[in-house]
């Protein structure tokens, strides 16, 4: 039989600044798609925006994925 | 945590609670009374006791307090993530609006004989706020630039004499020939707009705008 042991505050704050980084990551690689495509488009160059739109779309569920799994943690701590 | 409560559990053996135990009973037998994460730790880690008046009536339990600020952070940080992916997104639109209006209709710009060698003329196009300038760079040459500096969009001035357009909000620089930045904080050329002549009158027939 498995025993789900709950994570310990120590833990659930390791887990959290783990996901903080890769987070952080995303984030500015987002902020960067933006600034590049907004470039793009008012330089009429149509060809990047939708690939930037999708790998934005791609890192926002990334982001959301560990949000979730963040309030997963937190509902079964002790 | 050397002064923590602890709860015996009876030693002896064959009790309940022993099973399987024999010998002297190990450490992890007692049970703490407190769960860990139920006790305040003050930010120096001191004892309660040793805390401050206005700390003991307002305690604040300094790691769950790291835990939950780094939470939230993370819960904003998702949230920009959020809004970044729409503002992808709103590009998306503007640009699925743009290509639907397609390019400007074509309009007189002026007579040729209205601008002499060397010298400038303002005019609006596509739109009645659109600011662009035309410039004669000489003979019959002309080009003619939106007025938007490619940086903050102040209104760029002709220079025919040293051949730039040069912005005085921040002295960026374009070259007259092209448009293209030559100094200063812009990065991208000014708009073109494409220009025909026709009967020595000059028309614009459309916008161009460019990332290099």
């Amino acid at each position: 039989m498995t025993v789900i042991r709950p994570f310990t505050r120590e833990q659930r704050t390791t887990v959290v600044y783990g996901m903080l980084a890769f987070v952080l990551i995303l984030v500015v690689l987002q902020l960067w798609l933006l600034t590049s495509t907004m470039n793009a488009y008012l330089g009429d160059d149509e060809s990047v925006i939708w690939p930037a739109a999708v790998a934005s779309l791609a890192c926002l569920l990334l982001n959301a994925g560990l949000l979730r799994y963040l309030y997963r943690i937190d509902r079964t701590r002790r | 945590m050397p002064d923590e409560p602890r709860e015996t559990i009876d030693p002896r053996i064959d009790t309940p609670g022993r099973e399987g135990l024999t010998g002297t009973a190990p450490a992890s037998v007692y049970r703490p009374l407190h769960d860990v994460e139920q006790v305040t730790i003050a930010p120096d880690w001191s004892p309660m006791d040793q805390q401050p008046a206005w700390r003991r009536d307002f305690p604040i339990d300094w790691p769950q307090d790291h835990y939950v600020e780094r939470r939230d952070f993370m819960k904003f940080l998702v949230l920009t993530s959020l809004a970044f992916t729409v503002g992808q997104f709103w590009i998306a639109g503007l640009n699925w609006l743009r290509r639907r209006r397609g390019q400007p209709e074509m309009r007189r710009v002026a007579a040729i004989d209205e601008i002499p060698p060397g010298t400038a003329l303002s005019f609006s196009y596509p739109g009645e706020h659109d600011d662009c300038v035309l410039v004669r760079t000489g003979g019959d040459a002309f080009v003619a630039y939106g007025q938007k500096c490619t940086h903050l969009s102040c209104a760029v001035r002709p220079r025919v004499e040293q051949g730039v357009l040069e912005c005085p909000c921040h002295q960026g620089s374009f070259d007259l020939a092209s448009g293209r930045p030559t100094a200063g904080p812009p990065r991208r050329p000014l708009d073109l707009v494409r220009l025909e002549i026709m009967n020595r009158q000059i028309y614009a027939t459309g916008i161009e705008a460019r990332t290099s």
